[in-house]
């Protein structure tokens, strides 16, 4: 596959190098959101479309510094806007469903402080991507990340059945989980030319 | 994100070494983990990103501590995260002067220091309400264990990986590498084993071996897993 197509870029960020379990990004609200399966789907929308509007914002943004050579306020105007992109998506879903605003709490906010948003933004920007290759790119990143809160969830669910050694309290166990996690997602590593 | 010390505490040692163990940021308060996992592969690169993150830390919660008193309450989380930014942006530069290699080894993690919970959880819940020099040996204290906690996962990580530390060999050569301890999964399997270590241990000392109901440790890794 041609790296530069915009399937494989998605496909890239979906499961190859998935933003969580390869490139640990997203981490806290991978563990603190995930001990429900339907909370880890919602949170993996919202950030999924945080993601996609910030993406968006931060390619125009980008041409405006790069035209003015300002790059070193990149950092600074990046996070201003996910900031607003997350008062945006908070806004919509009080608006919508305030059952699901509950639910996220104080993980609906922390979406600023999610490196994996940040992360699609500075990424795409180092990797020199056009309009529709950051496109692509976010999109597979929120989903892959929207796959692996879903799957850690699941594991989590089953594990509240079981009956646990008690040193495993904690975050310990859900690092040993997604460690193997991490492993099982490895085996995609062959799909692309490049890794 | 908790916050440890009383307001009207006196100045004591304790501020200083609670963030070094008692509340390590990485094993007691699990904050700023995408750094931890990431660039934990070697102890070079462990420590150049948390004396990064100390830089950051310090000067950050210094300056906010310093306005504390002119920020209003309304912005007050943007303008941490600005005040932040600032610095990261910093770091950057300096370590694209010091060492490009080093640089480029960290790659984006270094601007990710920016969205790192602990810089910030450390502003809103300790510098925006204590004087300045309590704050700035706080983040001293809270950095040097974040740094700690890196050094520990990346010594494992480097030793079982590579078989060297710090470039050095320590094994003899035909000593098979763990591949899969450098690679991201060893990230994830090394810090679950210090953590479960670590509960060994203080439970060992507190002498709670006893097994509890399950749904005990669902709250507490809900309370503890942000």
């Amino acid at each position: 596959m041609n790296p530069e197509s915009l399937s494989f870029i998605f496909l890239n960020a979906f499961l190859i190098n998935n933003f969580v379990l390869a490139l640990f990004l997203g981490l806290c609200p991978f563990v603190g959101v995930s001990a429900k399966r339907d909370t880890a789907f919602n949170m993996g929308l919202a950030t999924a479309f945080v993601m996609f509007v910030s993406s968006t914002c931060a390619y125009a943004i980008n041409l405006v510094l790069t035209a003015y050579e300002l790059e070193f306020l990149r950092l600074i105007s990046y996070i201003a806007l996910i900031a607003s992109s997350v008062q945006l998506v908070e806004m919509i879903l009080k608006k919508f469903s305030p059952a699901l605003f509950r639910a996220l709490g104080i993980f609906l906010p922390l979406i600023t402080t999610n490196c994996a948003i940040l992360g699609v933004a500075l990424f795409q920007t180092s990797r020199g991507y056009d309009f529709l290759q950051s496109v692509s790119f976010s999109l597979g990143g929120g989903a892959g990340f929207g796959l692996a809160i879903v799957l850690m969830a699941g594991l989590r669910e089953k594990l509240e059945l079981s009956n646990l050694p008690n040193i495993t309290q904690a975050a310990a166990l859900s690092m040993m989980l997604a460690g193997i996690l991490s492993l099982t997602f490895m085996g995609f590593a062959g799909l692309g030319t490049t890794a | 994100m908790a916050n440890p010390t009383k307001k009207e505490a006196p100045f004591t040692m304790d501020i200083f070494t609670a963030g070094l163990w008692k509340e390590n940021p990485v094993f007691v308060m699990m904050l700023g983990l995408c750094p931890v996992l990431a660039v934990t592969n070697s102890v070079e690169n462990s420590l150049a990103m948390g004396l990064a993150s100390v830089f950051v830390l310090v000067c950050s919660n210094a300056l906010v501590s310093a306005l504390r008193d002119f920020i209003p309450k309304q912005v007050r989380i943007t303008t941490y995260i600005i005040i932040i930014a600032t610095f990261v942006t910093l770091v950057d530069y300096i370590i694209q002067a010091i060492s490009l290699d080093l640089y480029n080894k960290l790659g984006a993690f270094i601007q990710l220091i920016v969205v790192n919970c602990l810089i910030l959880g450390r502003a809103e819940a300790y510098a925006s309400k204590n004087s300045f020099g309590k704050s700035v040996i706080s983040a001293l204290g809270m950095g040097l264990g974040f740094t700690l906690a890196l050094v520990m996962l990346g010594g494992v990580r480097e030793l079982l990986g590579a078989g060297q530390l710090l470039g050095y060999q320590v094994f003899s050569l035909d000593f098979e590498p763990w591949v899969v301890m450098i690679l991201p999964p060893g990230g994830f399997i090394v810090l679950g084993s210090w953590l479960l270590l670590i509960n060994y241990f203080e439970q060992r000392k507190t002498g709670k071996l006893i097994a509890e109901d399950a749904a005990s440790h669902c709250t507490v890794s809900q309370s503890r897993g942000l």
